[in-house]
């Protein structure tokens, strides 16, 4: 199945400026919103997803918009439900989009889970009442949170499909550390309808965090969905690298690997999703473009260095200096 | 039990401290901060020895993908509460105040751990530190500047599409006459040197030590010394 590229990166160029809320470009700015989400539905996108990446109230506090988290969900279903109407086709789902909420939960960060799951659920509730057909939780980087958003989607609906993915941009883990198979594991346990990577550092490294997740023979179809390349700021606007035809081969290489939902992200517009469309359609499956390199091994611990040894036998040194004074 | 650190060398109490800041001890940095207090270290020795000292390690190993953030934030933690400690001492031997710094994270931008530990360093090297947070507008700076007087306005973004507010926060403070009053330093892992000058920061710092250093030469040269 082929998802959706970008949807932030192509408002900023219809206009949105840097610092605002994308959000509400569903209410002031109705038609931009549905012009990119045509442009996908007629590039061969079978998943859009919805205009509310940054739609809980933790996200939209930062805009002081925090009351109208119920208005700008609902809004955003109602464009694209309407432009998957007018296209005609039956083949067409509306996926709620849920990000992360910028906020760190408890006991590192502020936000307990309780709070973080009423946040989510409340978002969540608006995408469903309006109709969307799966909840999709996306760029996220610590389990908690995921698991903080998808109770709150089951609050909000019993049965609807979730899927989601991570966001593996630092050393081939999310930033808080998480690894492919640690996510892929728990997201499953959870009872996702899909999971995968989104986002990150490019496609190479999208790749494999998606190939790692493969290698572990996973029981849920995986989800790729990468940004085209790291933003580079040319001229005071951010400029993506990669190309359409880049994309393209990205996307017969994650299918020749396994995964099962294919998309792009930050950087990527129609024309990238057309190129890839039209490259799953033209090469059979399970043929990639350029042979790619072996997955690298799972890794679950830390790092071991030499300092991380002295430190351990350190510490055990102190507690038995300790114990033995205590007693 | 909480450890007995009277017997324990300061140079080992001082390795003890790194230690207990990698792995996030926050009861172990402070009890560390007293007792090298009480041994008649300076604060600023205790801060630069101790504290930054072991952040440095921290900083490495997270550059290097050895720890992650979860690590790095407990880490800031411990060190905060060494700081906390440090912090009404530092106030008072300082003898003079060598200059006040207003520092925000740019409007549309959430990351906060690098800019609070440069809030911390400043703070550290005898500056008065007015922290404003994240997601700062151009009218909260200007508002900070107006209210705190400060010789340094400080700026961090983390994020490609959240930079270039700076330039907009340095516009303003043109149009209000005010940008050749203070001192503008910039920092945040995706700028660089050629991005501060383009936006007429008056500079880019690299990490909170280069923050602390250029302050301080930029405050020197500008009252003449
Ligand atoms: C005088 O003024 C000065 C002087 C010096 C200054 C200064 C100001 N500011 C900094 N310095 C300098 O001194 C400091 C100390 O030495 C240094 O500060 P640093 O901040 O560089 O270093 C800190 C000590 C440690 N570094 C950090 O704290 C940043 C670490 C990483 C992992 C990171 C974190 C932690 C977070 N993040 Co985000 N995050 C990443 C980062 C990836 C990475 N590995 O670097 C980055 C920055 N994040 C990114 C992204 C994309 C995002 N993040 C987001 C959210 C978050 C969290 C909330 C989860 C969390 C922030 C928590 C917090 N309270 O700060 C989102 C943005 C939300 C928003 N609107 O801001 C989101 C958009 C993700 C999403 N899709 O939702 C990427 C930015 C890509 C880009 N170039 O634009 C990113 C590089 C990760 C990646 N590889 O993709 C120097 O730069």
């Amino acid at each position: 199945m082929l998802a959706d590229g970008a949807m932030g990166t192509m408002l900023f160029q219809a206009g949105l400026q840097y610092g605002d809320a994308p959000e509400t470009w569903n209410v002031t700015h109705p038609d931009a919103v549905r012009t990119i989400q045509r442009q996908y539905i007629q590039a061969g996108s079978n998943i859009v997803l919805t205009n509310t990446f940054g739609g809980t109230r933790f996200r939209l506090a930062m805009h002081n918009l925090q009351s109208r988290v119920t208005e700008f969900n609902q809004a955003a279903v109602a464009l694209l439900r309407a432009e998957v109407e007018a296209s005609g086709r039956d083949d067409v789902l509306v996926a709620g989009d849920i990000g992360p909420s910028g906020e760190i939960l408890q006991p590192l960060g502020q936000l307990s889970f309780e709070d973080a799951v009423a946040g989510f659920e409340e978002q969540a509730r608006a995408l469903v009442a309006a109709g969307a057909d799966v909840i999709w939780i996306e760029t996220m980087s610590s389990l908690d949170e995921v698991r903080a958003a998808f109770a709150g989607a089951r609050r909000a609906s019993a049965d609807i499909p979730i899927i989601t993915t991570l966001s593996f941009d630092t050393h081939g883990r999310t930033m808080m550390g998480v690894t492919p198979e640690q996510a892929l594991q728990a997201m499953t346990e959870l009872g996702a309808a899909g999971v995968g990577a989104n986002c990150g550092n490019g496609t190479d490294e999208l790749f494999a965090a998606v190939q790692r997740m493969l290698a572990t023979g996973p029981s849920v179809p995986i989800v790729a969905k990468s940004n085209a390349g790291m933003p580079r700021l040319v001229a005071g606007k951010a400029h993506y690298d990669a190309t359409p035809a880049e994309m393209a081969e990205y996307a017969l290489s994650v299918r020749a690997e396994g995964a099962s939902i294919i998309g792009a992200c930050c950087g990527s517009s129609p024309a990238h999703i057309a190129a890839m469309a039209e490259a799953l359609r033209a090469n059979p499956a399970g043929l990639a473009a350029k042979p790619r390199s072996e997955p690298a091994p799972a890794e679950t611990a830390h790092a071991a260095t030499a300092a991380t040894d002295e430190r351990a036998a350190r510490r055990a040194a102190r507690q038995a200096r300790e114990s033995s004074s205590a007693r | 039990m909480s450890e007995d650190l009277s017997g324990i060398p300061t140079d080992e109490l001082i390795q003890n401290m790194h230690d207990d800041l990698y792995d996030g001890v926050v009861d172990g940095v402070a009890a560390g901060t007293n007792e090298l207090l009480r041994r008649g270290l300076t604060p600023s020795e205790v801060m630069n020895q101790a504290l930054v000292g072991g952040m440095d390690i921290v900083g490495v190993d997270f550059r290097d993908g050895i720890l992650f953030v979860p690590e790095v934030l407990m880490a800031a933690k411990a060190m905060k509460s060494g700081m906390e400690i440090l912090r009404p001492l530092l106030a008072n031997t300082g003898a003079e105040q060598i200059g006040t710094m207003i520092i925000g994270t740019v409007k549309g931008d959430i990351h906060d751990i690098g800019k609070n530990l440069v809030a911390m360093m400043m703070e550290g090297a005898g500056f008065k530190v007015v922290n404003l947070g994240i997601n700062c507008d151009a009218d909260k700076f200007l508002e900070a500047y107006r209210e705190h007087q400060p010789e340094i306005l400080g700026m961090s973004a983390l994020l490609t599409t959240t930079m270039p507010y700076m330039d907009t926060v340095i516009k303003r403070f043109k149009e209000e006459g005010l940008r050749d009053k203070v001192i503008v330093l910039v920092g945040g892992a995706p700028l660089n040197a050629a991005f501060a000058e383009e936006i007429e920061a008056d500079a880019y710092c690299r990490d909170a030590a280069v923050a602390v250093e250029t302050a301080k030469k930029l405050i020197a040269i500008r009252r003449g010394h």
